[in-house]
């Protein structure tokens, strides 16, 4: 079929989806309304195979699909274009985000089938994947900055989805507003960049990438790349913007699934993917991003770690996978970024729909302290998380295992990595390995802490299935991706993926060649370390269940500090956000009031006071109003004669 | 040839007439509380207007004038039907037409 018509229904199936049920947003019918939207993103999905499977098709040098629907701005040399591309990077993206979308949309369905605003839930979930899919295809950086206002939005509207609890609704609010901080500097990024090259177009910019490497810390390539970056850490929650990733758990748990962990949060390294060619010449950025995302991952693991309610576990594991990300594309490793980008996105979904089953079953208990042993009577769930468990936690052959492995290796191994960054992401590899486990042990296995007055039961088979399917996938997917030194081991399985992105992703410059025997030390190393981790865990949890609060107790100051997420939040109210409010309280009170308001009540009370005067001369009495005419005459006629 | 006042009937008498019978209109229509009074008064200084207007006429030779007096005319009859139809609504009401009455016409 056409590519313009499959583009088109790609683009507009979602938003049909969000038309109708935004149309009847009162209506409760929850099958009616999951039907539609899930039947919404299924098309989108179908599109996206589709028109994946031609990429496929096309000679690996050429694999491109460049749709123009219309010429959107075109103000002197300011030119953007409603056009949309699909390239080795963004066709993974709409898979990802289609596929994901439509099992989560399914899980969804049965998920909120007892809330009053399933039909506006599920036309915001639509909202969300238009959006999600304008970011990824638009063809120029504006295109992208509507779908990333867009999806913002969306998470707003999601996270405060129950509004009605001031603390979700605050939730929202804080989501929107750490990302319009980094909004602002994506916005300066894309003015640095335009005045630079003179278009926003995403293939032109890379086109016109400089061929050596700015190493000036001011150089406006540099400036721009920061500034983008900058826009990243706010949408996908590195520091220092991540404060809000926690808090948006606030929402439904699909919402977590499919916006807080597959799909929007890994919107700002899609980015620095799609722009790889000017990120790799500029070092400079290329440091900052490693190592804000190395250290965010050791923060949030090691926050992960103190955390007792489900859902928070599973978010501070996010921001640290975020994290490990940033590492890859920082070091320059654009394809092992995307790779952990693609195996996360099926592990986490899974792994947070799980928790919304066990959340189900609980009836919203979401404490893991109140929970335990819940592995006989959810085995389904308690199955697939365990193979979400073993992906994330990196053990081989499963998902999670090999895009780790190559983000740890190439921040070794590349001339941008260090053996800190490394070690780093090892030490937070282990933190990972231990709150995982911690939070299987906790929640399926041990003793069961389960209230008397809960009785937990399975979820029913729309929420199981979309779990059945992550898990697969969660297991055989980083099979595309299998590393050089294994490939070879086991006998020439070739890295698909690989090779796939090799004509969209630059090499990294200066690249030594690879010893293998010091990438297996180094990857049994790391598996190592998560492997002791994951069994202290266990025998802390499972066997003796004592030690982990003597051990808190030993260490009580580090551990409070750690258990209140180290007092970021309220550093950052002490230092912006009060004073902040302070001086605008001071700006409302003496400018506003004392001026502006001033200005406009003197003002009407001149009026009234004018108005007053006048209307004491209509008194009502005709005869004053014929002398009023008589004396008007009078003047005017001595007026005519003395001149 | 030197004009007599007294005895040469010119322009200047006829505005002169004019000019009076407007002011006792005007001090009429001011002065005088009752209705019916009033509306004489207006009748009165509307043909004032009209006698200068006919003096202008024949004294320029013109009938423009002319035309607009029976212009002045048909709006006078009816002004005079107007205000004493709102007289005899103010008499019926009050039983009396005093002009004073008519501040209950206002908003």
């Amino acid at each position: 079929m056409d590519h313009s018509i499959l583009m088109a229904v790609l683009l507009l199936s979602p938003f049909v989806g969000f038309l109708i049920n935004g149309v009847r947003y009162r209506q409760p019918t929850y099958k009616i309304s999951g039907g539609i939207a899930t039947a919404a993103v299924f098309i989108s999905f179908i599109c996206s195979v589709l028109l994946f499977s031609d990429l496929v098709g096309m000679p690996a040098d050429q694999r491109k699909i460049h749709v123009k629907f219309f010429e959107w701005l075109n103000v002197d040399k300011f030119k953007v274009d409603a056009a949309f591309y699909i390239d080795q990077i963004s066709g993974i993206m709409i898979l990802i985000i289609t596929g994901v979308g439509t099992l989560i949309h399914l899980f969804s369905t049965e998920y909120m089938h007892h809330d009053k605003g399933v039909t506006k839930y599920f036309a915001y979930l639509n909202l969300f994947i238009f959006n999600m899919l304008i970011l990824v295809l638009g063809d120029s950086l504006l295109t992208m900055f509507v779908g990333w206002e867009g999806v913002g939005l969306c998470s707003y509207l999601l996270i405060g989805f129950w509004f009605t609890d001031k603390d979700k609704a605050a939730a929202g609010m804080k989501a929107f507003i750490t990302n319009r901080v980094g909004d602002a500097a994506f916005l300066l990024g894309m003015f640095i960049l335009f005045s630079t090259f003179g278009t926003l177009n995403i293939q032109e910019i890379n086109g016109l990438a400089p061929t050596t490497v700015e190493t000036s810390w001011m150089g406006a390539l540099t400036l721009g790349t920061m500034f983008l970056f900058i826009g990243a850490t706010g949408k996908s929650a590195q520091i220092p913007l991540y404060v809000w990733l926690p808090d948006a758990m606030a929402g439904p748990t699909p919402v977590s699934a499919l916006i807080h962990a597959a799909t929007m949060v890994t919107a700002g390294i899609y980015m620095i993917v799609r722009l790889n060619p000017i990120f790799i010449m500029t070092p400079n950025t290329m440091l900052v991003i490693a190592i804000i995302g190395a250290l965010t991952a050791l923060m949030a693991a090691s926050i992960g770690i103190t955390q007792w309610d489900i859902k928070k576990v599973l978010a501070y594991s996010t921001v640290s996978q975020l994290g490990y990300m940033f590492l890859a594309v920082g070091v320059g490793a654009f394809g092992a970024g995307l790779f952990h980008v693609m195996t996360h996105a099926f592990f986490k979904a899974l792994m947070f729909l799980g928790s919304g089953s066990v959340i189900h079953a609980m009836h919203e208990e979401q404490d893991i302290r109140k929970m335990g042993g819940l592995k006989k009577y959810m085995p389904i769930t308690h199955w697939t998380f365990f193979l979400g468990w073993l992906a994330i936690i990196g053990i081989p052959p499963f998902a999670g295992f090999f895009s780790k492995d190559e983000i740890l290796w190439m921040s070794f191994h590349s001339p941008m990595g260090h053996p800190v960054l490394w070690a780093v992401g090892v030490v937070s590899a282990g933190m990972t390995a231990f709150y995982m486990t911690r939070l299987m042990c906790l929640t399926f296995w041990g003793k069961s802490r389960v209230p008397k007055s809960v009785h937990p039961h399975e979820s029913p088979a729309m929420m199981t299935i979309p779990l059945i399917v992550l898990a697969v996938l969660s297991v055989i997917g980083g099979w595309i991706g299998i590393p050089e030194v294994i490939g070879h081991t086991f006998g020439h399985i070739p890295n698909y993926l690989g090779e796939w992105l090799s004509p969209v992703v630059r090499p990294i410059p200066n690249l030594a060649e690879a010893d293998h025997s010091l990438e297996w030390a180094l990857m049994g190393t790391s598996l190592g370390v998560a492997s002791i981790c994951a069994f202290i865990s266990y025998h802390f949890y499972v066997k003796s269940p004592e030690i982990p609060g003597k051990i808190a107790n030993s260490i009580k100051p580090v551990y409070e500090l750690v258990f209140k997420k180290y007092l970021v939040d309220e550093l950052y109210f002490k230092t912006i956000i009060n004073p902040l409010v302070e001086v605008s309280r001071k700006i409302w009170y003496f400018i506003d009031v004392n001026f502006i308001d001033k200005i406009t009540y003197v003002l009407a009370d001149l009026i009234k006071g004018g108005g007053g005067v006048t209307r004491s001369l209509q008194t009502g009495n005709v005869q004053i109003y014929a002398m009023y005419i008589a004396i008007g005459l009078v003047i005017a006629l001595s007026v005519i004669i003395i001149k | 040839m030197q004009n007599n006042f007294f005895t040469d009937i010119s322009l200047n008498h006829y505005l002169v007439l004019s000019s009076i019978l407007f002011v006792i209109g005007m001090a009429g229509v001011l002065l005088r509380r009752n209705v019916i009074v009033i509306l004489m008064s207006i009748e009165l200084m509307l043909n004032a207007v009209n006698i200068s207007f006919i003096a202008f006429s024949k004294y320029t030779q013109n009938v423009d004038g002319q035309i607009m007096v029976f212009f002045v005319m048909t709006i006078a009859a009816a002004e005079a039907a107007v205000g004493l139809a709102l007289a005899v609504t103010i008499f019926k009401r009050f039983k009396e037409v005093n002009i004073k009455f008519f501040e209950h016409l206002r908003g």
